[in-house]
This record gives C-alpha cells, sequence and structure tokens, in this order.
C-alpha cells in the first residue's frame, strides 16, 4: 500500500512525460515454465476507459497473461505498467488489488461460506489492515454502496443466501459485483460469460459496457458472438505474442488469425 | 440461513453473542459448574450423592484446559483453514513456563535441598541457575512468559511460514516437524529443563497448597473462567470482518489476495492469538497435572487435539469444546475398562468422523447445523463425482 | 571393538575378507608345520628350562622377576605354558621331590605335570604341593614376558595380537625379541607389522637424530589413529626434550601428513554414514513418494505399512523356523516378495474402504490415515505382543568390513544401500517402462481424459496406493534388519520420510533419491561436531526453513497446470 504510493510519487513525473497516458502498458514480457514459452515479447497496451476483448486459442497465454498482470507471475523479461507509472512486475497480488486493478477469474470464485452480503462487504474498498478489520462496523455509506452493487448486479433478492447456493451465473455475477466493490480503475475479466445462458451473456455484455464508461475493461473471452455484443477493439493472442489488434470484422478477416482459429 | 448476520450488523457485540445459542449454552454450563463444582467439592460432605470428588476436580480441570486447547486449534483449523499438527508444542511450553514457576516455589524443600536449584539441576552438577531460569520465582513472570513465549514461537513461526505460501498438508507437515524437533530439544538434559523427566514434584502455587481441595477447585474455576474468557475473545474474532476475511481465506485464499488483503497478516494474527490461547491452556493444566514433560510435545498428542475439534464439529468454537470432553472422557473410559481398546477406538474414530461426521457432533444435531462449518455437502457419491470433476478441470 | 592394523599400503585389501577367505588355510599350514617339525628352534635345552622353571620357586620376587625375564627373552615357545601356569596360580613346588611342578586339579586329586615335557609325572592331594606365590608386580611382568612369548606362537592370530600388544606398550625392552620375531616371522603381512610396531620402538629407544628420522619415515606412511598417537606423543617428549629440530619438524610433518589422510578417511566414512542414512531414509520415503507424490495423497500410515513389512519378515522367518530350518538363509529372499504383498494388499483395502472417499480433502486424508496407523499399531501389538520381535540376520548380512583407518563398513548396511538402489531403480522401470505405469501417469495428470479413454481410473488409484504401500512394505524388510521389530517402528520413520519427499520436490522421484541422500549426509556430517540428536534438530529446522525458501521441494514442477 505505501510501497505502491510511493512508487507512484517518485516515478509518476518522469515516465509521464515520456509515454501517452495509458491504464495498462505491457511491454516486452515474456515468461516461461520449464522450457515452455507462455508469453513470447508480449506488448500491448490499454487506455483509460477502454473496454478491450483479448481472444486466442487454448495455450495463447491468456491466463498467464492476467498472472503477470496481477502479480501472481513474475515475468522472465519486459515491464507491465499501470497508469503509465507504477512498475506492477514488483508487486505482490495484494499491493495490485489495492491499487485498483481487480481480476475476475475464469472459474467463478466467490466466498462460498458468505453471503452474497458478506462477499461484497469483504470486497468493499478500504479496511485492508488486520487491527481495522478486527474493529471494523459497518457504516451507512459501506451499506449504501453494497445495496447500490447488489441493484446493479441483479442479487438484490439473495443478499442472504449463501454464495456457495447461487447458480453458476449468479456467481459470475457476484464476482464481477465484488469487483466493482473494490473501485478498481482497471478491471481484468476471464471468460465471465462461460456457463451463462443466452439471455445472462446479453445482460453481461451490458452490464459491462456500463462498467467501462467510468474504468477500463480487459475481457478475454473466447465466445465470438459476445464479443461483437462488447462492439470493442480485439487484440488476439497466440502463442504468447499478439498476431492481431482492431475491430473484430477487421480482425475476423486477417489470413494469420483465420489460420491460427481454422487452419488446425 | 437465519438474518442475525443483518441484525448484528445493527447490534454489534451483544448482538453476536445472543444469537449464538451453543455459545450460551457453553458459557452457561461453565458458570453453573465454576459454582456448583467448589460447592459440591467443599460444602457437601463426602458420602452425599452431590459431593464432587477431589479425584473428579483433577480430571475437570484436565477436562477443561484440554478444550482450551481445541478451541484455539479449531479458530485456526475451522475458521482459517490452518491446520496445525504442532499445537501440543505451544501448549506444552506454556506448561513449562508455569512449570519453571511451581519449581522454583519447591524452595529448599526438594529432595536435596537446594534452595535455589531445582533438583534435577544438582542431580545434573549444575553450580547455578541458567538465565533463562532467572525471574521464574515470580508468578507474573511465569504468566507473562506462558503467553509470550508460545506467542513469539507463533508468530516467527508463522511469520516464516505465511509469507512464504507455504499452505494446506506443507503447512501441517512443518508444524509437526517443529513439535518434533522441540520434543527431541526438550528431551536433552543440557537444555536445562528436565529432560526426559520434565519438571515435576510441585508443593505449591502462590503459597497455596496444591494438594489441597480449595486449591484444587481454585483451579478448576480459573480453568472454566479462562475458557470462558478465550471463547469470548475467540468469537468476537471470527464474528469481526477480520473472521469473515479468514473464512475466506479457508475457502478461497486467492480470490482474497486479489482482492486486495494481506493473506499472510491475517494468518499471522489468528495463528499468534491461537497459540497464546493453547499456551494459557498449558500453564492451567501443569498445577493440576502435577507434570510437564517432553512427553506433550510428541506429534502424536497435537494430531489427538485435531481429532478433539473434529469430532466436536469444527468451526464453531463450542463443538471444540465438546468434543474435547467427549474424546476426553472416552480415552479415560477405556484407559481404565480396557486399555488395548483405546488406540482401536482413537484411530477408528479418526476414520469414522472423517468420512461419516465432516461436521462432527455439532453438525449431526439441526439445531446447530448450518453454521459456518466447511464440510463437504452431499454424500460421499457426489463429493467425489465433484472432486472427480474438479480435478479433471484443473488438469 | 577389535582392532586390525594393516602393513603399510594404504588403500589394499581390507583384513577382515582376508582373513575369511584365507584364515583356515593358514591354519592348516601353521597346525601342519608345528605337528611335523620341530625346527622352531628351542632356545633353551631341556636342562636349562627345568633349572630356571626351579628358579621360579625362589624366595624374593626380585630373583624371580629376573628368572621370568631371562625366560622370556629368548621366545622359546614352550615357557609360555610354564609363566601362564605361574600366572593362574597352577605352578606349584611338589613337596615330596621339592621339584617345580604345574597342577592341575582332576576330580579330587592334582595331577603333576612336568614342565619340560608336559607330560603327567604323578598325582597328589592338595596337601602336597606348595603354591609358588606372586604379587602384583609379578603378574605384570608375567604378562608383558607372556605377551612377547606370543610373537614366537605357532599361532598366526596369537602372534598378530602379540604384535598389537608390543604396538601399544612400546617398551624398549623388548626391541631385541621383536627383531628375533621378525627374524623368524613368514607371514609377510604380520612381518609388515612387526617392522612397523619397531620403528614405533626406535622411535621412542632411538638415541640418535638418524635412528629417530629413519622411524619417523616409515611411520609417516600409516594412516591410523594408533601411529596418529604414537608420533603426537613423540612430538610432545621431542619438544619436552630440546630434540634436534629436524627431528622434531620431521615429527610434526609427520603427524600432519598421518592426519591430514586420517581426515580424508574421516570424511569418507562420514559420507559412508551419511550414504547408509539416506539409504534408509530413502526406503523409507520412496513409497510414499507415489502415494503422496504422484497421488497427492497424505498417508500418515505409511509407517505403518513398513512396520507390517517388517512384521511379515519376522513372521516369514517364523515360518521357515517351523518347516524348513535348514533353508533359513531363503527367509529374507522369501520375506521381500511377501511383504510387498501384505504391505500392498493392505495398501488396497485401505485405499478402496478410506482413502477413494476423500480425494480432494488432503488434511481430512490426514487424519484419516493418521487414525488408521494408530489402529494398525494396535493391531500387530494385540496379535504379536507389544515387546520387539527378533529378526535373525542371515550370514551374509553380519560382519563387516574393517579399515586400519577405523572405518568399518557393515555388511547389513552396505546391502541396504544396495538393496534401496535396486528398489527405486525398480519403480522408475514399473513407471516408465510398464502399461500400468503409464496409465497411472495418464491418470494424476488428467484424470478425466483417463476415464474416457477407457483406464479405470478407480483401478488405478487402488493399484497405485497400494504399489506405494508395497514398497514400504519392502523397506519393511530391509529396515527389520537394523532396526527394532516392535508396533512402533513405522512412527519413527514417518515425519523423516514426509521431510525427504517434500525436501526432494514432490512428484518427483529423482528428488526423493537425492532429498534422502543429501539429508542422510548433512545428518551424519552434524553428528560428530553437534552429537546425535541436536544434529537431528537442525536438520529439522534447516529443513522447516527450507521449505518455506521452497515450499515445492528442490525439483519442483513449474507452471499452470500445478498451481491450479
Amino acid at each position: 500500500m505505501n510501497t505502491a504510493e510511493d512508487l507512484l510519487s517518485e516515478e509518476s513525473r518522469m515516465i509521464q512525460s515520456e509515454k501517452a497516458a495509458t491504464i495498462l502498458y505491457v511491454d516486452g514480457v515474456s515468461v516461461s515454465f520449464d522450457g515452455f514459452r507462455a508469453l513470447n515479447n508480449l506488448s500491448f497496451y490499454v487506455e483509460p476507459g477502454e473496454l478491450r476483448a483479448i481472444i486466442g486459442p487454448n495455450g495463447a497465454g491468456k491466463t498467464t497473461m492476467m498472472d503477470i498482470i496481477t502479480g501472481k507471475t513474475r515475468p522472465d523479461t519486459g515491464d507491465v505498467l499501470f497508469r503509465s507509472e507504477v512498475d506492477l512486475t514488483k508487486l505482490d497480488e495484494a499491493d495490485i488489488a489495492n491499487l485498483g486493478i481487480g481480476r475476475k477469474f475464469q472459474k467463478p470464485t466467490v466466498f462460498e461460506s458468505h453471503t452474497v452480503f458478506d462477499n461484497l462487504l469483504l470486497a468493499c474498498s478500504g479496511g485492508r489492515r488486520v487491527f481495522s478489520a478486527l474493529f471494523h462496523r459497518l457504516s451507512t455509506a459501506e451499506k449504501q454502496r453494497i445495496e447500490e452493487t447488489l441493484a446493479t448486479i441483479r442479487l438484490g433478492d439473495a443478499r442472504e443466501t449463501l454464495a456457495a447456493n447461487l447458480s453458476h451465473g449468479q456467481k459470475q455475477w457476484l464476482e464481477i459485483g465484488m469487483l466493482l466493490m473494490q473501485e478498481p480503475q482497471l478491471l481484468l475479466v476471464d471468460e465471465p460469460v462461460a456457463g451463462m445462458t443466452d439471455s445472462e451473456t446479453e445482460q453481461t455484455a451490458i452490464l459491462l459496457r456500463n462498467i467501462a464508461k467510468t474504468r477500463s475493461v480487459v475481457v478475454v473471452e473466447h465466445d465470438m458472438e459476445f464479443v461483437r455484443d462488447l462492439d470493442c477493439k480485439v487484440t488476439v493472442l497466440h502463442e504468447g505474442s499478439v498476431l492481431a489488434e482492431g475491430r473484430l470484422d477487421s480482425v475476423q478477416k486477417d489470413p494469420r488469425v483465420i489460420e491460427v482459429y481454422l487452419g488446425r | 440461513m437465519t438474518d442475525y448476520r443483518q441484525k448484528y450488523k445493527m447490534t454489534p457485540v451483544l448482538g453476536w453473542l445472543l444469537q449464538d445459542r451453543g455459545g450460551m449454552i457453553l458459557l452457561g454450563i461453565l458458570l453453573a459448574g465454576s459454582i456448583l463444582i467448589p460447592i459440591g467439592n467443599l460444602l457437601i460432605p463426602e458420602g452425599s450423592a452431590f459431593h464432587v470428588p477431589t479425584w473428579m476436580l483433577g480430571l475437570l480441570g484436565k477436562y477443561l484446559c484440554y478444550a482450551l486447547l481445541a478451541l484455539s486449534v479449531d479458530l485456526i483449523w475451522g475458521f482459517c483453514g490452518i491446520l496445525s499438527l504442532g499445537h501440543g508444542a505451544f501448549f506444552a511450553l506454556g506448561g513449562y513456563a508455569m512449570g519453571m514457576y511451581l519449581m522454583r516455589q519447591i524452595g529448599d524443600r526438594g529432595v536435596y535441598g537446594d534452595p535455589v536449584l531445582p533438583d534435577f539441576m544438582v542431580f545434573l552438577n549444575w553450580k547455578e541457575l541458567p538465565w533463562y531460569w532467572y525471574g521464574f520465582d515470580h508468578f507474573s513472570m511465569a504468566v507473562i512468559m506462558a503467553m509470550l513465549v508460545p506467542g513469539l514461537l507463533a508468530f516467527v513461526f508463522g511469520f516464516l511460514a505465511f509469507r512464504s505460501r507455504v499452505t494446506g498438508v506443507y503447512l501441517s507437515i512443518i508444524t509437526q516437524a517443529m513439535t518434533y524437533a522441540l520434543l527431541l530439544a526438550f528431551f536433552r538434559n543440557d537444555m536445562g529443563f528436565g529432560g526426559n523427566n520434565g519438571l515435576t514434584d510441585f508443593k505449591d502455587i502462590l503459597g497455596f497448597d496444591l494438594q489441597s481441595d480449595q486449591t484444587r477447585c481454585v483451579l478448576v474455576v480459573a480453568s472454566a473462567v479462562m475458557l470462558a474468557l478465550c471463547y469470548l475473545v475467540a468469537r468476537g474474532i471470527t464474528q469481526s470482518r477480520l473472521g469473515k476475511v479468514l473464512i475466506a481465506i479457508r475457502d478461497a485464499e486467492s480470490r482474497v489476495r486479489f482482492t486486495g488483503y494481506r493473506v499472510e497478516y491475517y494468518k499471522l494474527f489468528v495463528f499468534t492469538v491461537s497459540a497464546v490461547m493453547a499456551g494459557i491452556a498449558g500453564a492451567l493444566y501443569v498445577p493440576q497435572i502435577g507434570i510437564i514433560n517432553p512427553g506433550e510435545f510428541a506429534p502424536a498428542a497435537s494430531i489427538e487435539v485435531v481429532i478433539w475439534v473434529a469430532v466436536g464439529g469444527r468451526g464453531t468454537l463450542y463443538g471444540a469444546v465438546l468434543g474435547a470432553f467427549i474424546v476426553n472422557y472416552a480415552k479415560t473410559f477405556f484407559t481404565g475398562v480396557m486399555p488395548d481398546f483405546w488406540l482401536f477406538f482413537l484411530g477408528g474414530l479418526f476414520v469414522a468422523v472423517t468420512l461419516f461426521l465432516p461436521k462432527g457432533v455439532i453438525g449431526a444435531v439441526p439445531a446447530f447445523g448450518g453454521t459456518a462449518g466447511p464440510g463437504a455437502q452431499g454424500n460421499w457419491r457426489e463429493r467425489l463425482a465433484a472432486w472427480r470433476a474438479n480435478q479433471g478441470g484443473k488438469a | 571393538m577389535r582392532q586390525d592394523f594393516s602393513p603399510p599400503a594404504p588403500g589394499r585389501m581390507p583384513h577382515h575378507s582376508f582373513r575369511r577367505f584365507f584364515m583356515p588355510l593358514f591354519a592348516i599350514v601353521a597346525l601342519m608345520l608345528v605337528a611335523l617339525a620341530p625346527q622352531q628352534a628351542h632356545a633353551f635345552s631341556d636342562e636349562q628350562l627345568r633349572q630356571n622353571a626351579e628358579q621360579l620357586n625362589a624366595k624374593s620376587s626380585t630373583k624371580k622377576l629376573d628368572v621370568i625375564e631371562k625366560m622370556a627373552a629368548d621366545g622359546d615357545p614352550r615357557v609360555a605354558p610354564i609363566l601362564e601356569a605361574m600366572l593362574g596360580g597352577d605352578l606349584y613346588v611338589s613337596k615330596a621331590d621339592d621339584k617345580v611342578v604345574i597342577g592341575k586339579k582332576q576330580g579330587k586329586v592334582w595331577q603333576h605335570i612336568d614342565v619340560v615335557s608336559g607330560a603327567v609325572t604323578g598325582e597328589s592331594g592338595s596337601g602336597d604341593l606348595d603354591k609358588i606365590r606372586i604379587n602384583n608386580r609379578l603378574r605384570g611382568a608375567l604378562r608383558d614376558a607372556l605377551a612377547t612369548l606370543n610373537l614366537f606362537s605357532p599361532d598366526l592370530a596369537t602372534r598378530r595380537a602379540a604384535v598389537e600388544t608390543v604396538m601399544d606398550t612400546r617398551d624398549p625392552a623388548m626391541a631385541p625379541l621383536l627383531q628375533r620375531a621378525i627374524d623368524r616371522e613368514n607371514d609377510p603381512e604380520l612381518l609388515a607389522r612387526m617392522e612397523l610396531a619397531k620403528a614405533t620402538m626406535a622411535l621412542a629407544a632411538g638415541k640418535t637424530s638418524q635412528e629417530r628420522l629413519d622411524a619417523i619415515d616409515i611411520l609417516a606412511s600409516q594412516t591410523t589413529p594408533q601411529i596418529r598417537a604414537v608420533l603426537l606423543q613423540f612430538v610432545n617428549a621431542a619438544e619436552a626434550e630440546n630434540y634436534d629440530p629436524k627431528v622434531v619438524a620431521a615429527a610434526k610433518d609427520a603427524v600432519a601428513s598421518v592426519e591430514g589422510r586420517l581426515k580424508m578417511w574421516q570424511t569418507g566414512g562420514d559420507v559412508y554414514r551419511g550414504i547408509s542414512l539416506g539409504s534408509v531414509l530413502l526406503l523409507a520415503a520412496v513409497g510414499l513418494a507415489i502415494t503422496f507424490g504422484v497421488m497427492g495423497v497424505i498417508n500418515m500410515a505409511h509407517g505403518e505399512m513398513i512396520m507390517i513389512g517388517a512384521y511379515t519378515t519376522y513372521a516369514v522367518q517364523q515360518a521357515f523356523m517351523v518347516w524348513w530350518p535348514a533353508g533359513i538363509g531363503w527367509s529374507l529372499a522369501v520375506a521381500v516378495p511377501m511383504a510387498f504383498l501384505v504391505s500392498g494388499g493392505v495398501g488396497v483395502v485401505v485405499e478402496r474402504l478410506i482413502i477413494r472417499f476423500l480425494y480432494g480433502r488432503p488434511l481430512e486424508t490426514l487424519l484419516a490415515t493418521w487414525g488408521l496407523s494408530l489402529f494398525l499399531q494396535q493391531a500387530i501389538r494385540s496379535i504379536f505382543g507389544a515387546s520387539n520381535r527378533q529378526v535373525v540376520a542371515p550370514d551374509f548380512m553380519s560382519g563387516a568390513i574393517e579399515f586400519s583407518t577405523g572405518l568399518v563398513l557393515t555388511y547389513n548396511r552396505l546391502w541396504i544401500i544396495l538393496f534401496s538402489l535396486l528398489v527405486v531403480g525398480g519403480i522408475a522401470i514399473v513407471l516408465r517402462y510398464t502399461a500400468f505405469g503409464l496409465q497411472m501417469r495418464a491418470v494424476t495428470q488428467n484424470r478425466r481424459m483417463a476415464g474416457s479413454v477407457g483406464i479405470r481410473t478407480g483401478y488405478v488409484d487402488a493399484l497405485t496406493f497400494g504399489l506405494g504401500s508395497g514398497i514400504a512394505g519392502i523397506a519393511g524388510v530391509a529396515l527389520s534388519q537394523i532396526d527394532n521389530v516392535s508396533p512402533n517402528l513405522g512412527q519413527g520413520y514417518i515425519i523423516d520420510s514426509f521431510m525427504v519427499v517434500v525436501f526432494g520436490g514432490v512428484g518427483n522421484l529423482w528428488g526423493t533419491v537425492l532429498g534422502a541422500f543429501s539429508l542422510g549426509i548433512v545428518n551424519k556430517f552434524l553428528e560428530p561436531v553437534a552429537g546425535a540428536v541436536l544434529a537431528k534438530i537442525f536438520v529439522l529446522v534447516a529443513l522447516i526453513l527450507f521449505i518455506q525458501k521452497r515450499p515445492k521441494g528442490l525439483f519442483a514442477l513449474k507452471g499452470r497446470a500445478v498451481e491450479a
């Protein structure tokens, strides 16, 4: 927390002049596991307030990329900058989360033994220190925010339900709701519509587009229909680096993309 | 689910207490026991049906200390998923701290009549008290050390382990290695803790004869009060936002990290608190049992504590207390009546509880079911199927 | 401990095996020599010998002492029985004829044995014999005299022992006698030993610097603790009495060179003991490397599988004693597969009855198997009793190779090292080259996929667990040779085994091998410094710290698959 703030103040002026204001700047990142190169000189950037979809076949490095941005994995080489100023490769998961990057996992992970309400309460920004958590009392403002989020993710009626008892789609939404409670500037969303019905998928696309009005969102997804619904810039990953970038229509016409998706 | 979670947010402290049916029953029993046991022992004459014999005082005192130890294990295992197989070490360290005080209290009444050195040091030809025995002639020192030493060990051990994200069975194995290393260390005469024989032959505590019924009654009541206090502390912790974070860590540790919590600090906090509780239990245990020796560090002893918690029902706190009483009563019973059968029973209990009673005895009682216990849902076939599916997904 | 010493050449074939194979041959030759030829020249004539013997009855002990030394000085083998009788209080003066005789009690009468011929010359009651009295001074002299006389004994082993005594006492007075013994000796090995003894004496007795330097020269090439002590003693004396600085320097150099070589042997010994301990750890841990490493099942009853293997060994041995006592040497060979089947069978049953319901819940598995371990211990205790059972070591496993440098390699440890490597090799082959190994790896890597290509995953689970348990049983056969076979046998190994597997890296057989041997070696290197218990504590603490640093062990798998 402190470290993050320090880094922010020290390096901010220096770097800001060099690079255009980006929310996420990934430059030349490589990482390998036991000889297998999961990411190979990966570079791309996301602008503030942008909604970005990342697609790619299995093993293209999508999840590894998320791991590196959120501090779960350290890259062998390369830089990852947040808001053009904070080097994320030096920080751990909690630091990065507190900086304002939220991550939704591929498999929905919520706190199953807690109620929906408590799940959101735990995600509520602030009060991350041990002793403030010990003596924490729910404030009206916090309650207010939780209620708002409950409305946004349409789980108002389920606020006292144990998260374990939610449907798959509801869990996905709850997780997105938890991300919102963290008030992140950047959301990384891994396959948010896996296992959702068509109408749920549609609503999720609307939800994400709404979120993107106030924050940057990166969505990793397989479902082409869903990506079309998102109506945003698309980055295609292949074998750990960027294969193509642009609107979905133009990307889909790219012969290399066709080769990767259909050629084999 | 009940709506108390909603309610208590309005009425923070008293709210969770009133909603805690099991806790209220436990506290009620402890209170009643604290009043009735001394009366039964001291005021009601022998021969009466309501007389509490002295041997029962010893037994109850022992059970209460074990219950507190079980409570401390439940706090970390039931609520944070940290399965410590070395909690006996904290218990024993607390016990040794108190034992050192009791040793110093013997004074020149030992076999060798040395006013300063305990008998075993005279026997080993030691000329003066080792530095770490200084100050243990004061009761307050013993009390502080009984909490500080286990707390400090837990803090350092936990700091190293949690910072490096040692979790699950790996953590269990190294906690076991920790208590095993301490076992070996305390067996050595050079350590200055009485080696194999440990510390024993205590005479009195704070000037009161340890053999007298009055002292014994006070110790039993002290144990009950301490258990009640620690229960309240543990309950307070688990009901706070911190407690929710702990449960969240137990269920989805990396999610908690990505939500911005420093998981290691949370674990460290609860692990240390738990170790201090275990130390208190040990300190109360020693004067009532009259001996502390390295056997308390044995890994097997620590694992046994875990089964007390499992039998009672983990993640409930009062379940741990219940489990400690059930299993230890069974132990007293079997070792008295058919000692050969005890290990069959205990071994069978481990297997049966994990297979058929994942939520323990408490979980089997509908009125108490559905608490924060992490036990798996559905029967074994469904669990197996769920797990298999899960495995496939991960690979 | 028996002490054996070798002639100069370091690293040659050690004594023990030498003796083992050639001793009988030598004994026969020696017997023949004694029986056929009186060529062992008698230094005394019969008459001289008798006269000397008569003088043993002198009044003063000083006179007796002189006679004893005179008799011993010539190395006549016939003197030894006389002096032995005197030492044992069996030398008498016959009152009837005032002759010295050896008295031997035969029933109620005493036989008189002639000191020269050794023939029985008469018998009498005890009243007719006067015992020749000896005091402590005489006893000492007699023992020394006998020791030197043994240098001329017809028996090689007696001579060898005598040389060692000479070496230990280094009495300058014995130098001439030793020289005579050297002249007569024809066993090359013993001859070399005698020369060495002569050098140690020369060092003590030497008068000129050259004599001393020569002696130092011979001794410096030796590598035994004894020679080091001799040289150190000499250095102290030399410094105290201001010998020639050249001599002092040479002696110091010699000490350093002996010391250096001894240290190497010491290190070698530590490595060997470490490997030996490592092989035991490996045997104990390798089954766990499969159940924990491959399946991810925490089997706290692993130690009990080892214990069951050890009891199977005991039971097989008992069966041999009843039905085929002559074939007892084969009992271990039968016990290995039996232990595998018994422990493995128990493993399969346990997997089907308990463990399969707990997959994916490692902490519960840990508790359930711990309960199982208590159950099994009590079961064995009820069947076999709580006391230790004796498993007899077969001939080929008893005994040891002993080096002159003090290093002892016991055969049972050597066999266990070999055996542990064989077991690991066998497992590696099973895992890599058999259909079962392939299925096993398939199931652990992707259960659902393996199931859908037709592998019966439950069956593979049970067999894998059975394999791990069976190997624990085999380990039990080996451990029964070096440890007490008791119901608690397994308890002693469980923590160590987990440490080895975790240290080496879970799911990696070679990591387990390396982990076991390095832990064993580190332990044995620490032991001389810190003592056995502290060494173990250090290793445990170091392991705890190591796991903090590398939670997944030495050879951790990396990447996404294992982190899920």
